[in-house]
């Protein structure tokens, strides 16, 4: 810790936590809108037209993104889950708090616009293949996840039991992955290469990586400003900022 | 007096439930009765024919027992909790994953077990055969006590909450649609004619990871919920 | 520039409506997710001056 100078830890205490994020968010939300302004011009105007797929294919550029983005936040949300668990730490249920609604739209961004790109290339707005159906079981797990959370009163509980919530679902999406896609091997004629995306020309991947890495930045943005909102809310102190009354003190937890 | 043994804590609670189950028989005919009438609408709002009622056979039955599973969960750990017993429960110096274990089993046999041995029946009412009725029932036996683990979890992390029946099914169906996969599966491969022991064999892989984990993890929640 | 006519950009190659509701979708999620945040924030911040 002396020997970087700064100590770390300090920045756990949701007090300290709530002006660092207040300054990072700016620059997280600059990075998306640049990344995203890029992503989308390589996307429209350098990418070619795909020649089996026409210009349906560049749906691919929000729906891939946010598939991930939906899958990769509901690992980072976890993981908080599982740190605060392990160290029974507020901040860490907090930042797990903060990041479930961002992770359930982007499920549904991937869900609609996977629906938008299915219809016109393969003729059906939905198929149970493996991946749109652990798509869709995501989403109620973060759905789930939510509600829990508002259903609970007691702020431990609540922070306890969708952390538990959020670790059991992890173990289960790949679960879900693996037995409905070996169902589908079964049950010829669903699926098999339905959800291949087109083998993809150099600038189209480029586009859909920028595009990525833009909703990755926006999530970041989003969630740290989500914390600070959370932060207030549930850590109203009398010491932030002002003198309080016994009232406020009493109400403050 | 010397500390009762685990197996002993286990077949305590066994005993208990049992014993406070067969005060209250109603229970197990409301599994039942609940499987049957279900199963039952499903032919009448797709209508009777045999090859059709053939082909829904393996997922409307498995669809039911799993909504009958779900439909029980509220009375896994409820009374107990309404009564103060379930926070004595915390207290006994027993492992409360093994304690959980007992009152998942309990609950399996007043509400699981009758719809296995129910399931034959219900089967051939939608045409199934010989072997398909067998596998019917194995998959059954193996898949049911597997949901009602599962479903601990829910149980236990939703308790005393206001709405916890929705709440739960939210939270548990996710969890059970793998089970519904290889179970249902294995039916509609012997119907098929081809092989149901790839089925069966992952059904028995998540019976045994799931009295591996959901115990501990229900007992977790159990913890979360009461302290 | 590869779209002949802003006519043709919009058009997608037919695919048009499919295309632009995508992209509209998320533009309105993300969009609306900034603004929610934005005003839970401000109401968090005046519930704590009060």
């Amino acid at each position: 810790m002396s020997a970087t100078g700064i100590n770390w830890f300090k920045y756990s205490s949701p007090q300290a936590f709530h002006p660092l994020a207040g300054r990072m968010i700016p620059w997280f939300a600059a990075a998306a809108v640049g990344l995203i302004g890029v992503g989308l011009y390589v996307g429209f105007f350098v990418a070619p037209t795909d020649v089996t797929q026409g210009d349906a294919y560049r749906i691919i550029f929000v729906h891939v993104p946010a598939a991930w983005m939906s899958m990769f936040l509901y690992v980072i949300m976890a993981v908080w889950a599982g740190i605060g668990l392990g160290l029974n730490a507020r901040p860490s249920f907090m930042m797990a708090q903060a990041i479930a609604p961002t992770g359930a739209m982007f499920t549904f961004l991937a869900l609609f616009t996977g629906s938008m790109w299915g219809k016109p290339t393969w003729g059906a707005w939905w198929v149970w293949d493996a991946r749109l159906t652990s798509e869709l079981i995501l989403l109620f797990q973060y759905i789930g996840i939510i509600l829990l959370r508002s259903s609970i009163d007691d702020l431990r509980r609540a922070d306890r039991a969708s952390a538990v919530l959020a670790l059991v679902g992890v173990i289960n999406v790949p679960i879900i992955y693996f037995s409905v896609r070996w169902w589908n091997t079964l049950h010829q004629g669903a699926s098999v290469s339905i959800t291949a995306a087109p083998t993809m020309a150099g600038t189209m991947v480029t586009a859909m990586l920028v595009m990525m890495l833009g909703f990755w930045m926006y999530s970041i943005a989003v969630t740290l400003a989500r914390m600070r909102c959370v932060i207030v809310e549930r850590e109203r102190q009398p010491s932030w900022g002002k003198n309080a009354s016994i009232q406020e003190v009493v109400e403050a937890r | 007096m010397s500390q009762p043994s685990m197996s002993e804590a286990l077949r305590g609670v066994v005993r208990r439930d049992l014993l406070l189950a067969m005060r209250h028989r109603s229970d197990v005919a409301m599994s039942v009765f609940f499987v049957v009438i279900v199963a039952s609408l499903f032919p009448l709002g797709v209508g009777p024919e045999p090859a059709i009622l053939r082909m829904i056979a393996s997922g409307v039955l498995w669809v039911t027992a799993l909504l009958a599973c779900l439909l029980s969960l509220g009375r896994l750990f409820t009374a107990d909790y309404l009564d103060g017993v379930l926070e004595q429960t915390l207290l006994i110096p027993q492992p409360l994953a093994v304690l959980v274990v007992g009152k998942v089993f309990s609950h399996w046999v007043i509400s699981g077990l009758p719809v296995v041995l129910l399931s034959p029946l219900l089967g051939l009412q939608f045409g199934l055969g010989g072997d398909s009725l067998v596998v019917l029932t194995l998959s059954l036996l193996l898949g049911t006590p597997t949901l009602s683990m599962i479903g601990a979890i829910g149980a236990a992390l939703t308790l005393g909450l206001r709405g916890s029946g929705l709440l739960v099914a939210l939270l548990v169906l996710p969890l059970f649609i793998p089970v519904l996969i290889f179970g249902a599966g294995a039916v509609s491969n012997s119907l098929a004619g081809v092989g149901s022991e790839a089925n069966l064999s992952l059904l028995g892989a998540c019976f045994l990871l799931s009295l591996a984990f959901a115990p501990w993890a229900t007992a977790v929640a159990l913890r979360i919920a009461l302290e | 520039m590869q779209w002949g006519s802003v006519a043709e950009f919009f058009a997608m190659g037919g695919y048009g409506l499919y295309v632009w509701t995508s992209f509209g979708a998320t533009a309105l999620c993300m969009g609306g997710e900034v603004l929610a945040v934005w005003r839970r924030s401000a109401a968090a911040e005046r519930r704590d001056e009060s």
